[in-house]
């Protein structure tokens, strides 16, 4: 039998040539056994994800390029422990394997991916995945640490035994993955495994993983020391607690110490190129929709670029160094009180960043109630979308006067009360909904601890591209839709080829039609039509005041936060933030809640609900404020 | 260490995870969930038969951190309470 093996540390020529066997394959195996860093590395950039009709599981597709230029599709399934049709995922992971997928080909064959450093836990899967009776590699995963920390085992009779080409790699590195192309250009053999486990009982399940094991002259390694040490500290009684906190104000000092120049110098640059447009194309109404309509509204978005990536950056990075589950252990008795648990945390912190990602995170939630109720509370998380809104309001209404020494002023406290008041209300309507439709009586949270590793670059920048690529296609289609029709709608009805004044145009129509809803808020017409358009998305506010008053003579020439001066008095400005601290303003995040609870019902009630809350508590905000600051 | 009968062999319950503190260790029994947690928890390596450590206790107390079968799992305690065990005295562990 041949075998492709590769012995780590040498390098073996590959000898892969000759066309491929298999065309589509699937890559297999367990959370935390490096299988998407696998995948990374075997198809880099030719990769792109999808979604599964009618399930909310999320799978990657790729390519992987043989050295004759072929190419071979692969399918990443979702990180399965079983095949145990119960869970979404397994029953996922199946009906492609089975080629009952709608939308996906039946792969010709699976490379199942597995940590060498817990193979007795791991080659259970090993044998159900066997059993199916599709060729099959089975790479024995992060084989650097598993000689790092003494531990070995012998590849050719475990291959043997399981009558499959078996590989020790490390997908880290790159070691021993030339396995993988020798697999797909290799004449298929079908070995019949010696022995495969008596499917059911867990206990025969290990023992004849162990067997296995034993037959390979297995040794695992020893849990890494330094992980434990790190444990020591970052999960201790009283520091674990202390380094908790500082991670996270951490997280939020770089977002704005960092983020903010960045962004502002990304508004510059756009701001010159808007000027020098202006300038380029003849004056007129095609100057006038480029420059206004499509420039100015898909720019005011794209300056959030570079916070946004560098949230998911770092983000990216606790999640991959393994600090991120200890931070679900530490933030799980807090979250308690609330009827959630630690695993909530993980997308609620991604939700200060934007809670698409964030929802779609969720998926980490075993309990279907806790998922439902993590969902429902994220979008009241501040994301970055809120923060141009906040940013511009309070600059234009709140005098910036010192409170705590030179550097925390009325704007910092104005700008941190605005976050706390989001998070509150998360955490009342996360009660709210635990103690009565949401109840649930069995709270299990069970973290698996990976050990502490260094985050990949190619990871985490296939990641961020993954996150670009999102924003700047919404920027792309909601953001300049809305634009564009808001720009189209300041210059109907034409009288004579000439535009009407803006207090006879079809957008003031719009917004003195809805004013009395929004008029005891202590909002005019103007920031109704802003609150109209920022239903598509939150930032689009700013682009539609900046339209508003850019084609409004009397207004034309002054900065955005001045003129706003003139639409809102004090208390109607800490209306307008209230209000978007609570109100469900995102086309996206709808979009996605739909598609993750698999109906319209949640993304309905959520929008009713936060709608409602937000705009009760703008008016509260309202009177309140009437009362002190006028 | 080897009287802590009063622990080991309490007459009205058989021991839990639970019961052991911080460094003791058990073999595992029997679960007392719904079937779903239990195999989400054989599949991290919660196995009757083999032997679990408590690792850990996280701030405050809860949840703690488990050692079985080569991995790290964090458990509150109200699941652990649902796991019997059999508890180790310290000479047997440290013969296994």
């Amino acid at each position: 039998m041949s075998v492709p093996v590769s012995i780590p540390g040498t390098l073996l020529k590959s000898k892969a040539s000759g066309s491929a066997v298999y065309k589509t394959v699937a890559v297999v195996g367990p959370p935390n056994a490096g299988k998407t860093t696998l995948f990374n590395r075997l198809t880099g950039l030719r990769q792109r994800v999808g979604n599964f009709p009618g399930v909310t599981v999320e799978h990657h597709t790729g390519s992987f390029r043989l050295s004759s230029g072929e190419e071979v599709s692969l399918i990443d399934l979702p990180g399965v422990y079983s095949l145990n049709p119960k869970s979404e995922d397994e029953k996922v992971t199946i009906d492609v394997l089975n080629g009952e997928m709608p939308g996906a080909e039946r792969p010709d064959a699976i490379i199942l991916v597995l940590d060498s450093n817990n193979l007795n836990r791991h080659l259970v899967l090993a044998g159900r995945v066997i059993a199916l009776g599709l060729p099959t590699l089975v790479l024995l995963n992060m084989a650097d640490e598993l000689h790092k920390q003494g531990g070995r085992i012998d590849v050719l009779p475990l291959a043997r035994q399981l009558g499959t080409p078996v590989a020790l790699v490390s997908a880290a590195t790159g070691d021993g993955l030339q396995a993988v192309a020798n697999f797909l250009v290799a004449t298929p053999q079908t070995p019949e495994p010696l022995e495969l486990p008596i499917f059911g009982d867990p206990r025969h399940c290990r023992e004849w993983a162990v067997r296995m094991g034993s037959k390979a002259d297995y040794r695992r390694g020893a849990t890494p020391e330094w992980t434990r040490r790190l444990d020591s500290i970052f999960l201790h009684k009283l520091w674990g607690g202390v380094i908790f906190s500082v991670v996270i104000v951490a997280v939020f000092q770089t977002i704005f110490s960092v983020g903010q120049p960045a962004s502002d110098l990304l508004q510059k640059v756009l701001d010159h190129v808007g000027i020098q447009l202006a300038n380029a194309l003849p004056s007129g109404l095609l100057n006038s929709l480029v420059v206004n309509g499509v420039w100015k509204g898909a720019g005011s978005v794209l300056v959030f670029l570079p916070q946004i990536l560098l949230l998911f950056l770092v983000i990216g990075i606790l999640e991959d160094s393994g600090y991120l589950a200890r931070a679900a252990v530490i933030s799980d008795k807090v979250m308690a009180k609330v009827g959630l648990n630690g695993k909530s945390f993980i997308p609620l912190l991604s939700a200060y960043g934007c809670a698409v990602p964030a929802i779609m995170a969720t998926r980490t939630i075993e309990n279907k109630r806790d998922r439902i109720a993590t969902i429902l509370i994220a979008p009241f998380m501040t994301c970055s979308a809120r923060l141009p809104v906040y940013t511009m309001v309070i600059a234009a209404f709140i005098p910036n006067r010192p409170v705590l020494g030179p550097m925390v002023g009325t704007r910092a406290i104005a700008m941190l009360s605005l976050y706390v008041l989001g998070f509150a209300m998360a955490v009342a309507t996360a009660r709210a909904l635990k103690s009565s439709i949401l109840r649930s009586r069995d709270v299990a949270f069970i973290m698996e601890l990976p050990p502490y590793r260094w985050p990949l670059w190619k990871s985490l920048s296939l990641r961020l591209m993954d996150r670009a690529k999102a924003f700047l296609f919404r920027a792309g289609t909601v953001i300049l839709g809305v634009s564009i029709l808001l720009w189209a709608l300041t210059y109907l009805p034409m009288h004579n080829g000439q535009p009407p004044a803006i207090a006879d145009s079809a957008i003031s129509k719009i917004g003195h039609f809805i004013e009395p809803a929004i008029r005891p808020l202590g909002f005019n017409w103007k920031i109704g039509v802003g609150l109209l358009s920022s239903f598509a998305a939150r930032e689009v506010i700013i682009a539609t005041m900046g339209t508003l008053h850019g084609v409004d003579p009397e207004s034309h020439a002054m900065a955005l936060q001045e003129a706003l001066k003139s639409d809102l008095s004090p208390a109607g400005a800490i209306a307008l933030l209230v209000f978007f601290a609570f109100a469900m303003q995102c086309m996206s995040t709808m979009a996605v809640v739909q598609r993750e609870t698999n109906s319209w019902k949640w993304p309905i009630l959520q929008f009713l609900y936060m709608t409602t809350v937000a705009y009760v508590a703008a008016f509260v905000a309202y009177r309140i404020t009437l009362l002190y600051w006028n | 260490m080897v009287f802590n009968f009063m622990k080991v062999l309490r007459k009205d319950k058989n021991p839990t995870l639970c019961d052991l503190a911080v460094g003791e260790s058990g073999i595992l029994e029997d679960f007392d969930m719904p079937q779903t947690t239990a195999e989400h928890l054989m599949n991290l390596g919660f196995v009757p038969g083999l032997e679990v450590l408590v690792a850990r206790s996280g701030p405050g107390g809860n949840p703690r951190v488990y050692r079985v079968d080569g991995t790290e799992v964090a458990l509150r305690r109200d699941l652990s309470r649902c796991i019997g065990v059999r508890p180790l005295r310290d000479a047997e562990a440290e013969m296994r």
